[in-house]
């Protein structure tokens, strides 16, 4: 049986993990490879780079940062962030990163899914949504949530995995970073919608909000940064709870 | 010496970082010379039946491929290059594989498509890439399709995704193949390189 796959993801600027509040008031929160070691360590099963300021100045920084991560890291991950075309995501994937992760740029231009798609096949593109609102009214957004557009979030998720995606990243502007727990109402509609795994992002506080994820949800994978950024909480530590419950995890 | 086929494939870095980490020494392998001098063969690949197909018979290696499965020396394939062992795939009616394992690469049936993470691998005996008596290890997959070969006696391993069960190792001979990624399945995957590299 498939497990149930914990995520964490590490905002990265120059070079440097950064985390704030629903993407905003970002703090310095330790070197890149020092960090993801330890959650593959710690049992992390895959890992998520998202570059947030994504400035044509940093790409050299970001590739650098790349290499050095898959050097290291013996598990999958993904690396987004001003991903615009074909030859941003190939030296992504060159460096080492498994999947791109692609945002604002594939809601401008759709297309851009299909093409990425073609060139490195379904499984290397991941279509990160940030979603504002509840359930089936949810709204996309774009640039890192700053601004609100008019597509609906299940109907953008079902349009980019036609041209492609084979992943869909769902995080909830509204949950990010209040660690008051996953939207499970928003991730169920846009589970209903695809047939490609979901990834929940956004409000994990505790394991007891994983295991209401994937109790609730059909989800495939939970994404969180400040539950695991002070090393208190493994994804080890997670799972263990997950398993006691009954939901497979791998251990 | 371990002999790495690059023909473009996405996976072809992660395979070299995980060979240098386990300190297993290897070189590319090209040319008829490099073939010859290399005790055992791996094709790794991301990507597409038919673009990896067209790439091997430009570049010759599918008969330089066919030639080491035939010296009896371990040749070994991961996630598409396992595919590619096969003699089609229903991602590319009409292109021929290397066929050096008779059956065909079928589309996944499943609830969701790709199936993407990590699941557990049941070998149906013993092998030499597989644990002595491993069992139900998880390991990390991507993939929308799977070899599905004619023969019961060459399908290594299967595993289970929703209602349906899968060949996800290959096996004839000295010919072998993973649909799983082992340079990212962390240690067990890791410890699977190894055991190949010493088989």
């Amino acid at each position: 049986m498939l497990a149930r796959r914990i995520i964490p993801c590490l905002d990265i600027r120059e070079g440097r993990v950064v985390k704030g509040v629903a993407f905003k008031n970002l703090r310095d929160a330790g070197d890149p490879v020092e960090r993801a070691q330890a959650y593959m360590a710690g049992g992390a099963d895959e890992l998520c780079f998202l570059d947030v300021t994504a400035s044509i100045e940093d790409r050299p920084l970001l590739i650098d940062l790349i290499r050095k991560l898959s050097k290291v890291l013996f598990i999958p991950f993904t690396v987004g962030g001003g991903v615009r075309s074909v030859d941003d995501a190939k030296a992504l994937l060159r460096a080492g990163a498994d999947k791109v992760g692609v945002n604002t740029a594939a809601v401008t231009r759709p297309a851009l899914i299909a093409e990425l798609a073609r060139q490195f096949g379904n499984q290397c593109v991941v279509l990160s949504i940030d979603a504002l609102g509840p359930g089936d009214d949810a709204k996309v957004t774009t640039h890192g949530g700053r601004e609100v557009t008019d597509r609906k979030v299940c109907d953008w998720a079902r349009e980019a995995v036609e041209l492609g995606a084979g992943e869909i990243l769902l995080n909830s502007v509204d949950a990010d970073g209040a660690r008051s727990g996953f939207a499970t109402a928003l991730v169920e509609c846009v589970i209903d919608a695809v047939s490609v795994p979901v990834i929940a992002s956004g409000g994990a506080g505790s394991a007891a909000d994983f295991v209401e994820l994937f109790t609730k949800t059909r989800s495939h994978a939970g994404l969180a940064a400040s539950i695991f950024h002070d090393g208190s909480t493994t994804p080890n530590d997670v799972k263990k709870v997950l398993q006691n419950k009954g939901v497979e995890v791998r251990l | 010496m371990i002999g790495v086929v690059d023909y473009g494939a996405g996976n072809m870095q992660s395979l070299a970082n995980a060979l240098d980490h386990l300190g297993v020494a290897w070189r590319l392998a090209e040319s008829d010379a490099d073939f010859t001098e290399c005790d055992r063969v791996i094709l790794p690949g991301v990507g597409h039946f038919q673009s990896a197909m067209q790439t091997l018979v430009e570049t010759g290696q599918n008969r330089r491929l066919a030639a080491f499965a035939d010296s009896g020396k371990p040749l070994f394939g991961i996630c598409l290059g396992a595919q590619l062992l096969l003699e089609s795939s229903e991602e590319s009616p009409g292109v021929d594989g290397l066929g050096l394992i008779p059956g065909a690469v079928v589309r996944l049936k499943t609830e969701t498509v790709p199936h993407m993470g990590w699941n557990r691998v049941r070998p149906t005996g013993e092998s030499p890439i597989f644990g002595v008596g491993e069992r139900d290890a998880h390991y990390y997959f991507a993939h929308s399709y799977v070899c599905n070969p004619v023969s019961a006696d060459h399908r290594l391993a299967v595993t289970q995704f929703g209602t349906s069960e899968f060949c996800v190792a290959v096996g004839r001979e000295n010919v072998r193949g993973v649909q799983f990624h082992p340079e990212k399945s962390g240690p067990v995957g890791l410890q699977l390189l190894e055991r190949f590299a010493r088989c």
